[in-house]
Formats: structure tokens, C-alpha cells, sequence
């Protein structure tokens, strides 16, 4: 990865292993090797105390059963001290009675920030963006998410990417355009023309050789 | 620490993994026995080797006196 003028380091890439890092969290002290076996959503927030992130964290623990059903664990972070976080989940426990189950990395020298590339100089230099990895159960990202400082995340979106990532490394298959649990999938596409002439006569629902669904 | 306290004293979860360590050796039988996810399992499990309440070869970790003597 490239480091540059303004600390940030450049973005992880897709389909290679994700960042290692050692980090303090609000449960101890967790190595990304820790959550190996499971898949992870590791997300940053830009700070605590404010008031999209709270809405956020809500958010978060209201889907934390069901990415719990798949298997799925979630490690928050933001540049905060591990006490700032304590005093935030406590508060938000205190004021809404909901309590935070998942831990969060108090990423004060912005180590695993910058390993992820969650700093954007150009939106802010002292918080982290709305970031979203997916990690799959032998540490490969697998995918990523960037909003903005001002766009809260859409849980829904996030419960639909880890559905389509499980789906398409379970069967082998792609998932098209809005796909949700129990849509049809895309069968790969052929890539050479005997491939193709098969395909046709595969029992498929094709719209061509190259675009052909099926149900699971 | 999220095993032992600044006062020396041993957390809630900490106890549940040196109980569960009686009848069971690696992370993934341990979390169950102690209600803990497997990642803060493995994470206490480290301390506990490092402050010499666990041993662990080849992933599988028991109890040393000092650990027993805290249950």
C-alpha cells in the first residue's frame, strides 16, 4: 500500500487478504486473526458523541441478531480513546436502553485506520469516513462500502451484501442487480463458444449464452 | 485488560473461561461453556497464558495452579 502526503494510506484491495492489525477495543484487546472461522463487518464511524453515528450504532445493534444467524460478527471504530467509547455506549444504553454487543477499536494512532484506508484527507483529517469491510471467514475482503461523513448507513444494504457474498461462495454463482435472498442468481458465464452452445441447452432461464439465472 | 481488573481481580468473563476450561481445551469448545463469542475467547485466552493462569501447546490450553487457584 502507498502512504501519502497526509498520513492515509492507500485502500485495501478486494479478494486479498485483509490488513492484519492488534487493536484495543471496548473488549479487550482483538487481533483480526480472532474472528477467523466467522465472517466480520468491520466499520468506522467518524466519532463518538455525534449524533449520525449514534442513530448508526442503533442501527448496527438492532441487526446485530441477524448477522448473528449469519454467522457474522461486527467491530466498530473510530480515532477515540477506548474510555470516550465506553462513555458513549454507556450513554446510549442510559438514554435509549439499548445496549451495544459489539466491540470497538479505540484506533487513537489511527493504525488500522490508515491500514484500511478509512481516512479522507479531503473530507477530514481527524475523523475516519463511514467505512464498511466484509471479511470472509479466512480473512479475505471481500468487500467495501465508503459513505461520506454526512450519509448514514443503510442496514438493510449491509444485511443484503453479506446474504449475496455467503450465497455466491456457497454455490458458486453472481447475484444480479437488487438480488435478494430467495431471487434468482446468475450462472457464470461461459468463456469459451462450446461453453456457450452448452449453455443454451443447460435448462437455464437465458436471456443469451452470456446471461442465464437459475434458482437455488 | 479485559481478563483481570487494575485491582487484581478477575472480570465476570474471565471466571466464565478459567470454569469452562475444566472440561474443555480449545477456544471453540470454550466459547459455548462460557457464553462468549469465539473472537473475545481467543482474545482472554492470550491474556490469561500471558499472566500464567493458562498453558496452552498446540492450541490446547488447561488450567496452571495459579489459574485453578483463582476458581
Amino acid at each position: 500500500m502507498i502512504e501519502t502526503e497526509a498520513g492515509a494510506v492507500g485502500l485495501p484491495r478486494l479478494n486479498e487478504p485483509a490488513p492484519p492489525f492488534e487493536a484495543v477495543t471496548t473488549h479487550g484487546t482483538l487481533n483480526l486473526s480472532d474472528f477467523e472461522g466467522r465472517w466480520l463487518i468491520l466499520f468506522s464511524h467518524p466519532a463518538d458523541f455525534t449524533p449520525v453515528c449514534t442513530t448508526e450504532f442503533l442501527a448496527f445493534a438492532e441487526i446485530f441478531p441477524d448477522l448473528q444467524k449469519r454467522g457474522t460478527d461486527l467491530l466498530g471504530l473510530s480515532i477515540d480513546s477506548v474510555f470516550s467509547h465506553i462513555a458513549w455506549v454507556r450513554n446510549i444504553e442510559e438514554k435509549t436502553g439499548v445496549k451495544i454487543p459489539f466491540p470497538v477499536i479505540a484506533d487513537l494512532n489511527k493504525e488500522v485506520a490508515s491500514k484500511y484506508g478509512m481516512l479522507m484527507p479531503g473530507e477530514s483529517k481527524t475523523e475516519t469516513s463511514r467505512c464498511v469491510f466484509f471479511i470472509d471467514p479466512k480473512g479475505i475482503l471481500r468487500a467495501m462500502i465508503y459513505y461520506p461523513l454526512s450519509l448514514g448507513r443503510n442496514m438493510q444494504e449491509i444485511l443484503r451484501v453479506i446474504d449475496a457474498l455467503q450465497t455466491a461462495t456457497a454455490n458458486g454463482v453472481a447475484t444480479p442487480a437488487n438480488w435478494k435472498p430467495g431471487d434468482k442468481v446468475i450462472v457464470p458465464a461461459p468463456n469459451t463458444q462450446e461453453g456457450a452452445e452448452e449453455r443454451m441447452k443447460a435448462g437455464y432461464e437465458c436471456i443469451d449464452w452470456y446471461l442465464c439465472k437459475k434458482e437455488l | 485488560m479485559a481478563c483481570v481488573n487494575p485491582d487484581g481481580t478477575m472480570t465476570p468473563s474471565a471466571i466464565a473461561i478459567l470454569t469452562a476450561l475444566r472440561s474443555a481445551e480449545t477456544a471453540e469448545e470454550i466459547a459455548p461453556l462460557a457464553g462468549l463469542p469465539l473472537f473475545r475467547v481467543r482474545s482472554a485466552l492470550r491474556e490469561l497464558v500471558a499472566a500464567g493462569l493458562v498453558a496452552v501447546d498446540d492450541g490446547r490450553h488447561s488450567l496452571t495452579a495459579a489459574g485453578v487457584a483463582r476458581l
